[in-house]
C-alpha cells in the first residue's frame, strides 16, 4: 500500500472529477439498459402476427357462435337470432353501462346491438376483469343454470362476471366494463375482417 | 504480510497442513469462526427456530432439483407441455426430480411462512433486526416472483391462465397499464415469447437474486445476532471471562446438530409427500394444469396455488372503483409491501409474545386467522358459501365469502396499521433478565 499524501490533494477538483465520472457511467448504464428493455417489446414477428383476420360468416347458423383467433384472443363471432336482439333493451336498467358511453368499441360502431351487422356480434371474448374467457350462456331463463330471470349472455367461470348478449356487462359483477368490440368491416357482404377498420372510418 | 504470519490450523488432525496452506491464502478459519465456531447463538431457541435452516436446505433443493430439470424440459410453447410430460414418463428418475421440485415450491413457503410467523411472535423484526427483516421481505418477494415464473413453465391450462390473470393485474395500472402488459408478455397475449423469457428469469435471474439476498440475510443476522422468544438481547449480558454472552452458545457444533434434527423430520415429512401425495389433492399440483395451455379456451375455475391465495381473496374482494380494477390490485399490492415497515409501527416496549398485552395479542390472533381464513377462500371460488337472501337491505342479493374477505381484508389492515395505537398502549409484562425456557 503506498501512503497517499494528503496535503497534495485538491479535494475540489478530485469532487468535481468524481461527480463527473458517476455521472457519465450512469449515463451509460441507462444507454445500454435500452436495448435490454427494448428487447421485451413484441418482436417483428410477433407484430406480422397481430394481422387481421378474415372469417366468412354467411356459415354460421341463427344462434350459433364461433370462436376465431386474432392475436392470440378468443373472437366471438355470434348470430344473434331476433329473439335475442328483442331482449337487449330490456337488460338497461341492470346493466353498468348500458349506452355503451365506455370507449370499449370502435367510434362508428354504434348503438346497444354494439355491431357492425345486427345479426352478427363480433367481439373480444376476454373478461374485462382479469382477462378469462366467458362462456356463452344463450338459453334464456333457468335452462341456462343462471337462475330464472336470466335474459341470456355470458359468465365469466373465474369471478362470476356476467354480461349480456351485446358484451354488457351486468351490474355486480367484478368486471368494471363491457366486453371490448375489436375494429372490424366487411371485406364482402359475407367476410368480416377483425383488426381493421372499415374504410374511410 | 499479515498472512504468513498466521498461526496454524490445529484440531483437524492430518487436514492441518492442507487448511493452513488454504487459511493463509484465503480467510478460512476467520470464515469459520464468525459465522459458526464462534457465532453464539441464545441457547433458548425452540420448534420456531428450524425454519430458517430448513428454508436454505429447500433453497438447495430447488436449485439442484431445477438444474436437473433444465436438462429436459424445453421452454417452448409448442414443446414445453409434452417436455414435462416427457419427464415424467420417460427420463428414468425423471417423475422423481419433478415431484420434488413441484413439492420443494410448496414447502418453499411452508417454511417461509413459519419463518416469518416466528419473525411475528417473538418481534424478530424490532431494532437493531430492521434490516434483517428487510432483507427477508425481499427474500419473500422474489421468491413470490420466482415461484409465478416457474409455474407458467409447465404450459397447462392454469399455469397459462394464472399467468393471464396475474399479467392484466400490471395491465390494470393506470395509463401505462397496457404497454405495460404487452412488454411483459412480449406479445398481445401470452404466448411463446413470454414463455421464453419467464423460463430465464425463473432459472438464472432470480435464483441469482434470491442467492444474493440470502447471503446478505444471514450477513445482518451475524452482525446484530439473532433475537430469541424472550426477545431479550443477549449481548447484554457478558461473561467477563470469555467476552461472550452469557446467554450465548456456539452456533457449531449446538444449533447445527440441532438443525440437523430438524433436517431428518423434515425430509421425513418432505419425502413422504413427494412419494404418496405429490399433487397434494390439487392444492400443490393443480388439476387443471394437467391439461395444455388453450388461449380461448378458461377453465371453469381459476384458483392460485394455494400460498397465493390469501393475497387473491383480498383482491377480489375490492370491488372496482371509477371503472378500474386498480383498487384491488393496489390492495393486494400493499398487503405485501406493507411487511417493510413493520419494525417502525411496531411501538412495543417488549418483543416477545411471551410479554405483550392482551391488545397485540388479540390483533395478532385476529390476523393469523384473517390470513388463514383468506388463504382459504382464495382457493374456492366466492360463490362457496351461497348468497345472501336476495333483496337485503345494502348488500343486496350478494356472496356471503366476499363479504367475509371483505370484512377480513379489514382485520388484516388492521394489524399493521393500527399498531402503532395498540402496542403503544398495552398491559405489556416486564421482560426478564436472563433468557428462560
Amino acid at each position: 500500500m503506498t501512503a497517499i499524501v494528503h496535503e497534495n490533494v485538491d479535494e475540489k477538483r478530485r469532487r468535481i472529477l468524481l461527480v463527473a465520472t458517476s455521472v457519465a457511467g450512469a449515463a451509460a448504464g441507462v444507454g445500454i439498459a435500452g436495448p435490454f428493455v427494448a428487447s421485451w417489446f413484441p418482436s417483428a414477428r410477433a407484430l406480422a402476427a397481430g394481422a387481421p383476420v378474415q372469417y366468412d360468416v354467411s356459415k354460421i347458423e341463427p344462434g350459433q357462435q364461433v370462436t376465431v383467433s386474432w392475436r392470440g384472443k378468443p373472437i366471438w363471432l355470434l348470430h344473434r337470432t331476433k329473439e335475442m336482439l328483442d331482449k337487449l333493451p330490456g337488460n338497461a336498467p341492470v346493466l353498468v353501462d348500458p349506452d355503451c358511453k365506455e370507449p370499449q368499441q370502435p367510434k362508428y360502431i354504434k348503438g346497444i346491438d354494439r355491431s357492425l351487422k345486427p345479426e352478427m356480434l363480433v367481439c373480444i371474448g376476454i373478461c374485462t376483469h382479469l382477462g378469462c374467457s366467458p362462456t356463452l350462456k344463450k338459453e334464456i331463463g333457468a335452462e341456462s343454470g343462471m337462475g330464472a330471470d336470466w335474459p341470456g349472455g355470458y359468465f365469466c367461470p373465474c369471478h362470476n362476471s356476467r354480461f349480456d348478449l351485446s358484451g354488457r356487462v351486468f351490474k355486480g359483477s367484478p368486471a368494471p366494463k363491457n366486453l371490448v368490440i375489436p375494429p372490424n368491416r366487411y371485406a364482402t357482404d359475407a367476410v368480416v375482417v377483425i383488426g381493421e377498420d372499415p374504410k374511410g372510418a | 504480510m499479515a498472512a504468513t504470519e498466521k498461526t496454524p490450523v490445529t484440531g483437524a488432525g492430518p487436514f492441518n497442513g492442507i487448511l493452513t496452506w488454504v487459511d493463509r491464502r484465503f480467510p478460512l478459519m476467520a470464515l469459520w469462526k464468525e459465522h459458526l465456531s464462534e457465532y453464539y447463538a441464545p441457547k433458548n431457541f425452540n420448534f420456531w427456530y428450524y425454519f430458517g435452516s430448513l428454508a436454505m436446505l429447500v433453497l438447495v433443493i430447488q436449485i439442484v432439483s431445477g438444474i436437473f430439470l433444465t436438462m429436459n424440459y424445453k421452454p417452448d410453447a409448442r414443446e414445453a407441455f409434452a417436455s414435462v410430460e416427457y419427464i415424467m414418463r420417460d427420463v428414468p428418475g425423471g417423475w422423481l426430480i419433478r415431484y420434488i421440485h413441484s413439492t420443494g415450491a410448496s414447502f418453499f413457503f411452508i417454511t417461509v411462512y413459519l419463518h416469518m410467523a416466528r419473525g411475528l411472535i417473538y418481534g424478530s423484526y424490532r431494532k437493531p433486526r430492521e434490516l434483517l427483516w428487510i432483507f427477508g421481505v425481499m427474500i419473500y418477494l422474489a421468491l413470490m416472483a420466482e415461484a409465478f415464473f416457474g409455474y407458467l413453465l409447465p404450459w397447462g391450462q392454469m399455469s397459462y391462465w394464472g399467468a393471464q390473470v396475474i399479467i392484466n393485474l400490471f395491465g390494470t395500472i393506470p395509463f401505462i397499464g397496457e404497454p405495460l402488459a404487452v412488454w411483459i408478455r412480449g406479445d398481445y397475449n401470452i404466448s411463446d415469447a413470454t414463455l421464453n423469457r419467464f423460463f430465464a428469469l425463473h432459472v438464472a435471474a432470480l435464483p441469482l437474486v434470491i442467492l444474493g439476498l440470502v447471503a446478505a440475510h444471514v450477513m445482518a443476522l451475524h452482525e446484530v445476532g439473532s433475537n430469541n422468544p424472550d426477545g431479550i438481547e443477549i449481548k447484554k449480558n457478558i461473561d467477563p471471562r470469555t467476552g461472550t454472552p452469557v446467554d450465548g452458545i456456539p452456533f457449531h457444533p449446538y444449533y447445527t446438530v440441532k438443525d440437523l434434527m430438524g433436517v431428518a423430520v423434515f425430509l421425513l415429512v418432505f419425502s413422504s409427500v413427494i412419494f404418496f401425495a405429490p399433487e397434494m389433492g390439487g392444492y400443490f399440483l393443480e388439476a387443471n394444469n394437467f391439461i395444455p395451455a388453450d388461449p380461448l379456451k378458461t377453465p371453469p375455475e381459476i384458483a392460485p396455488v394455494w400460498y397465493f391465495t390469501p393475497y387473491y381473496a383480498m383482491l377480489r374482494a375490492v370491488p372496482p372503483l371509477f371503472g378500474s380494477q386498480f383498487p384491488g390490485v393496489a390492495v393486494m399490492g400493499a398487503a405485501v409491501l406493507i411487511f417493510f415497515v413493520l419494525p417502525w409501527l411496531d411501538r412495543g416496549r417488549v418483543k416477545s409474545i411471551r410479554y405483550r398485552g392482551p391488545r397485540w395479542k388479540i390483533s395478532f390472533a385476529l390476523f393469523v386467522v384473517a390470513f388463514l381464513v383468506l388463504g382459504y377462500l382464495g382457493v374456492n371460488p366466492t360463490t362457496v358459501w351461497g348468497e345472501f337472501a336476495k333483496g337485503l337491505p345494502v348488500v343486496g342479493g350478494d356472496y356471503v365469502a366476499l363479504w367475509v374477505a371483505r370484512l377480513l381484508t379489514i382485520v388484516y389492515f388492521y394489524f399493521f396499521l393500527a399498531m402503532p395505537w395498540y402496542t403503544a398502549h398495552d398491559r405489556e409484562k416486564p421482560e426478564p433478565q436472563r433468557v428462560t425456557w
